[in-house]
């Protein structure tokens, strides 16, 4: 029957006497997080888990990852991702939990001998819920900046409509193979949805060009091809032409221009339009 | 060839662990290059051969680390970096320096391309143990 004792001594200890210990845990954590909760949301949430806490222990949760304790790590979760999410930072939404240590201190003090290994083993128990707090706070951020790297990559690759039938991605930053693969997915889906046949690709932005992008390039052309289109790479740097040259790469059969003035020019006489420069009086 | 660190502080050594790592990479060898003096052409040829090399710690070394620097040799400066792994290592070095050959899905490029971007270019390699890679590129 330890068990039952052992959770029986908990017990006593989170419902001592008559004071509010969930009031006291709240005012606690909020003097700590200053207004950036609100008093009610926080008061919500610590009482709920407060009742959570109470229910796990009375039906003899050990440690943070009893059985008992599903409810308590859901809420606390719940708690961990939204400070996550709000901007706080990692010790601010531990002490939600740690708070409620330094809560029941006082009581070791007026209480008797017998509470103190209860109290350690409640202290046991509040720090591995702290730790899991960090945790999923952990989780949430990575999770946050995941997301945040993919937006920016589908951000910085527009496909943009050049002219009826000619698209254009202008390339900026570092290629990595992740970038250049969703370039090459983007610039493919342009090209049936507008039913264009003329794409450029201007590199004027890209620092470097090695092995890898120029096969992602050149793999994209190639897919182009396929779909009926033509492709011109432009913007190629001096500086990029004699390192692509020095690697050996070979844009053979690849149209290259200097600059996106000149690709658009190319890609505007292969599909028909004519360009009249008017110098002067119109003839 | 162990590279003369001779110029400043010790060099740097950087992890290759994971793609974005080669990103850090060429930025660390870009403004090493920077602070050295080389022509946008060379700053371009070196970070380039850095991309390569880092990769292939990367890829086929299942990573290692890039020592990078500045060094002085003759009265010129350069920069010089070491591409470490303990990964296979490679059992026959002509094969693979030659142009076009790989054995995996690249174009065969990487390292008989950074050996001809650079100035200096030093590949050790023991079976079983790992590949070490070091270039130089001097300012003219
Ligand atoms: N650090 C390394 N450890 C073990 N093997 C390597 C290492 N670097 C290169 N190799 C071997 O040498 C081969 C040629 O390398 P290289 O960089 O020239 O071409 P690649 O990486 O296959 O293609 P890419 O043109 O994209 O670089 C590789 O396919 C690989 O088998
Ligand atoms: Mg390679």
């Amino acid at each position: 029957m330890v068990k039952r004792d052992n959770a029986a001594d908990l017990m006593g200890l989170l419902s001592n006497g008559d004071r509010d210990l969930a009031a006291m845990w709240v005012a606690e954590v909020a003097g700590s997080l200053g207004s950036r909760v609100g008093s009610a949301e926080l008061d919500r949430e610590l009482r709920e888990l407060y009742e959570a806490l109470v229910q796990a222990l009375r039906q003899g949760a050990v440690d943070v990852h009893s059985e008992e304790m599903s409810e308590v790590r859901a809420l606390l979760a719940e708690l961990s991702r939204n400070r996550a999410r709000q901007g706080f930072s990692p010790s601010e939404t531990a002490i939600s939990v740690f708070a409620l240590k330094r809560v029941l201190e006082p009581m070791l003090e007026n209480g008797s001998a017998d509470e103190i290994p209860a109290y350690l083993r409640l202290a046991r128990i509040l720090d591995g819920l702290g730790l899991f707090t960090i945790e999923t706070y952990t989780r949430t951020r990575d999770e946050l900046i995941t997301a945040q790297a993919e937006q920016l990559l589908e951000l910085s690759t527009p496909v943009v409509r050049l002219w009826d039938g000619v698209i254009a991605v202008p390339l900026v930053g570092t290629l990595d193979s992740a970038r250049t693969q969703v370039v090459m997915e983007k610039l493919l889906q342009a090209l049936v949805d507008t039913g264009s046949e003329q794409a450029i690709i201007d590199i004027t932005g890209v620092p470097a060009v090695d092995t890898q992008v120029a096969q992602h390039l050149l793999k994209t052309i190639v897919a182009a091809r396929l779909m009926g289109a033509e492709c011109t790479v432009s913007g190629i740097s001096p500086q990029i032409a004699q390192t692509i040259v020095a690697l050996g790469i070979e844009f053979d059969g690849i149209v290259t221009k200097a600059s996106l003035a000149d690709a658009l020019k190319l890609a505007l006489r292969r599909s028909g339009v004519d360009m009249v420069a008017h110098t002067g009086t119109r003839r | 060839m162990t590279a003369p660190w001779t110029v400043d502080e010790e060099p740097r050594v950087h992890p290759v662990a994971r793609s974005g790592d080669l990103v850090h990479v060429r930025q660390v060898i870009r403004v090493l290059a920077q602070r050295c003096g080389l022509s946008l052409v060379d700053q371009t040829k070196l970070i380039t051969a850095a991309s390569e090399l880092a990769r292939n710690a990367l890829i086929y070394g299942g990573g290692g680390t890039v020592r990078a620097g500045l060094v002085e040799a003759n009265g010129r400066r350069g920069v010089a970096a070491v591409f470490e792994d303990s990964g296979p290592g490679i059992s026959d070095v002509g094969q693979a320096m030659t142009d076009g050959w790989t054995s995996g899905s690249g174009l065969g490029l990487g390292l008989s391309g950074a050996r001809r971007l650079v100035d200096d270019f030093e590949l050790s390699t023991v079976p079983g143990e790992g590949t070490a890679v070091t270039i130089v590129k001097w300012a003219r």
